[in-house]
């Protein structure tokens, strides 16, 4: 059961949820939760946006300033009210399609723009919401109804994505381990740039069913067996890995951060003074 | 602000927007819209305001109603393909009911089309273009000095009726230099968005207030915490499946352009009293139309000049009592015959609607209007 803090932070008038009994999407609401319970965060100044999705769905029942946005588009809306206003604390949650398809466009230069948003990525391998189709991050040979001999596109590596785009937080773990989860949201909300936590979590329902995981509980039993921490990937050859979950913190690096360099160029052309 | 300047239209534009108080940009370069970012790049920091180049136009609309929703006037500009990029997030402004102007510079299309060139071929996109039902407050400027005007009462209508408000300009009417005297604003002639007043317990997001059947806006960051989504829902925001929770969130949608459409509706009219023939024309069409309904009467023939400033709301009914009196009502348009289908459905059969079009990527000159009035005088 959640504390009272967490509690404090969800609207149960939205509720019941929509989520299919044990689906992990909520696992990592808790985890977030329980990170901005633990940053002492106001939930009025905390702004979380999201995509569409099932994973999307989780800003509804959060009692903060909540955006849904447009399929793939939040990043972009968390632009303009991180820019518009840089005192908010603005966390946009995303499922895999949400992020790396229809979205991907905007997570790159999100990233590379380096601006203080914390992207959290809740990858369980397909579109759970519009009923199990494969996702860019669906590993090659499984099965899901728009692959049904099993995917043959390579799937993302979001984490080296994100790396590659600039982005100066990056780290990845799995809902079988909801307390790293909640720390590597907390070191990325109190990064000051752009901080990409990637989730691995699972969809029995579409994903799960099709591919040997049909309950929660084999995904969990999945996750941590296969999960491998960064020390101890780092010795290990690439065939070792290739089944592997490597989990860690892959990227902390301080890189100017947008809004603050908006800031000072609106300080050197005198703008201050003039207001909001 | 200058006490006259010579201005190009976008540069009116631009410069109307921030008198309007827009303190937020952001968009994709298109020509010919582009003028409007570079000049907001360059005023905006020096008011405290943000403009930020996204990375693609659907980005530029997002981080546009992401600056709306944390408090500030927000602005994004460009030209067909953009707009047409631009139209499922303008669907989530309407049903979020989040203000915002959006601008696009007509140029010839479909696709890519004719960037440098001008036309009127968006004038039924800017009112049917994303999916599903919602009322379009839409101006159409047809010189520079009215550029920087209807920026101003864009963000007036934009803050007021908790809508985006479009403006569409053309080629011509983007690049074209004209003196421009730019009004004094007075704080009041500015319109600021309802905010809240109840407690932040209280607050029911999207519960209209009686007296204008509008929800005022919190903005994300003073004091208050409520959801936002593009799906349709109920007062609190909230997602809803509930037929009467649908109907009734669509028909208040539907019915803050009906029940205020009297003040929305702007049109001019020149020379209609004892007009037998009407030239209604809108944007840069309208300058040659004028010309051409002047040089009418001067060889004797009964010619009038109807320009809807607001393509949407239509003044249909405006239209509807001058078609009572002429015989004749010639719609000249630079694309293959769209407001003349609204003209046809405001006359009703009650004056000949005869449609002029040209999409070759010029402007009609005076004469060509003049010629098709004389034949219907
Ligand atoms: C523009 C657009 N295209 C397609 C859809 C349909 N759609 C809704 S959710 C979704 C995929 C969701 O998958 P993911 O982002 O991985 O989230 P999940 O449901 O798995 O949590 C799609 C394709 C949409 N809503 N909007
Ligand atoms: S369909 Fe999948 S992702 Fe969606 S709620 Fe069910 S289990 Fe979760
Ligand atoms: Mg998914």
């Amino acid at each position: 059961m959640p504390s009272q803090e967490v509690f404090n932070w969800l609207r149960t008038r939205f509720f019941p949820h929509i989520w299919c009994p044990g689906c992990g999407h909520g696992i990592i609401m808790h985890s977030l939760l329980r990170a901005l319970v633990d940053l002492k965060k106001k939930k009025t100044e905390t702004v979380i946006a999201s995509g569409i999705g099932c994973s999307s769905r989780m800003v509804g029942y959060i009692d903060a300033c909540t955006v849904h946005t447009t399929h793939g588009r939040s990043l972009a809306f968390a632009t303009g009210i991180k820019l518009a206003n840089p005192e908010l604390t603005v966390v946009d949650v995303m499922g895999d399609g949400d992020c790396t398809a229809i979205g991907g466009n905007h997570f790159i230069h999100a990233c590379r723009r380096n601006i203080d948003i914390t992207a959290i990525v809740m990858n369980n391998n397909i579109y759970g919401m519009t009923g199990g189709q494969v996702s860019p991050t669906t590993p090659v040979g499984s099965l899901a109804t728009t692959s049904p001999y099993g995917a043959i596109d390579p799937s993302f590596d979001i984490c080296k994505l994100a790396e590659g785009a600039g982005a100066s937080y990056v780290a990845r773990t799995t809902i079988a381990n909801p307390k790293q989860a909640e720390q590597f949201i907390k070191a990325g909300i109190n990064n000051k740039g752009f901080s990409v936590v990637e989730i691995l979590t699972h969809c029995h329902t579409q994903f799960g069913r099709r591919n040997k995981r049909r309950t929660p509980i084999d995904n969990v039993n999945f996750f941590k067996a296969n999960s491998v921490p960064l020390n101890k990937a780092q010795e290990m050859s690439p065939e070792e890995l290739a089944e592997k979950i490597v989990v860690g913190e892959f990227v902390k690096r301080e890189i100017p951060e947008y809004t603050a360099q908006y800031l000072s160029i609106i300080e050197r052309v005198g703008g201050l003074k003039n207001g909001k | 602000m200058p006490d006259v300047a010579f201005w190009q239209g976008n540069e009116a534009l631009a410069h109307g927007a921030l008198a309007a108080g827009c303190r937020f940009f952001a968009g994709y370069p298109i020509t010919p819209s582009t003028e409007i970012a570079e000049i907001m790049a360059e005023e905006l920091p020096k008011l405290n305001g943000r403009f930020i180049q996204m990375e693609d136009e659907i980005a530029g609309i997002a981080a546009t109603i992401g600056g709306s929703i944390a408090g500030r006037k927000a602005l994004t500009a460009t030209s067909g393909p953009g707009f047409s990029l631009k139209q499922e997030n303008l669907g989530f402004a309407y049903i979020a009911e989040i203000p915002i102007v959006v601008v696009d510079v007509m140029r010839g299309g479909p696709s890519t089309g004719l960037p440098t060139r001008t036309a009127q071929q968006d004038v039924m996109q800017a009112r049917w273009g994303t999916h599903g039902d919602h009322g379009t407050i839409c101006y159409a400027p047809s010189s520079v000095q009215e550029c920087y005007e209807i920026a101003i009462k864009a963000f007036n209508a934009a803050e007021r009726y908790r809508q985006p408000v479009l403006i569409l300009s053309d080629e011509i009417i983007g690049h074209m230099r004209e003196k421009v005297v730019p009004p004094t604003i007075k704080p009041e002639d500015l319109v600021e968005r309802k905010r809240p007043t109840d407690i932040p317990e209280k607050f029911v997001p999207y519960r209209p207030d009686p007296k204008d059947d509008l929800p005022c806006m919190a903005s994300f960051g003073d004091g208050y915490t409520w959801h936002i989504t593009g799906l349709t829902h109920n007062d609190w925001g909230f997602p809803t499946n509930n037929s009467d929770e649908i109907e009734k969130m669509m028909k208040r949608l539907m019915r803050k352009i009906d029940r205020f459409r009297d003040d929305i509706v702007e049109y001019e009219t020149v020379l209609t009293d004892d007009a037998d023939v009407l030239v209604l024309a809108y944007g840069s069409v309208a300058r040659t139309s004028l010309r051409a309904v002047h040089e009418a009467r001067t060889r004797g023939i009964k010619a009038g000049f109807f320009r809807p400033i607001t393509l949407w709301p239509f003044p249909d009914k405006e239209l509807e009592k001058l078609a009572r009196k002429v015989k004749t009502i010639i719609v000249p348009e630079l694309n293959c015959g769209q407001m003349v289908l609204e003209v046809e459905r405001a006359v009703h059969g009650k004056a000949k609607v005869v449609a002029q079009n040209l999409v070759n990527g010029e402007l009609f000159k005076p004469e060509d209007i003049l010629s098709v009035i004389e034949e219907v005088a």
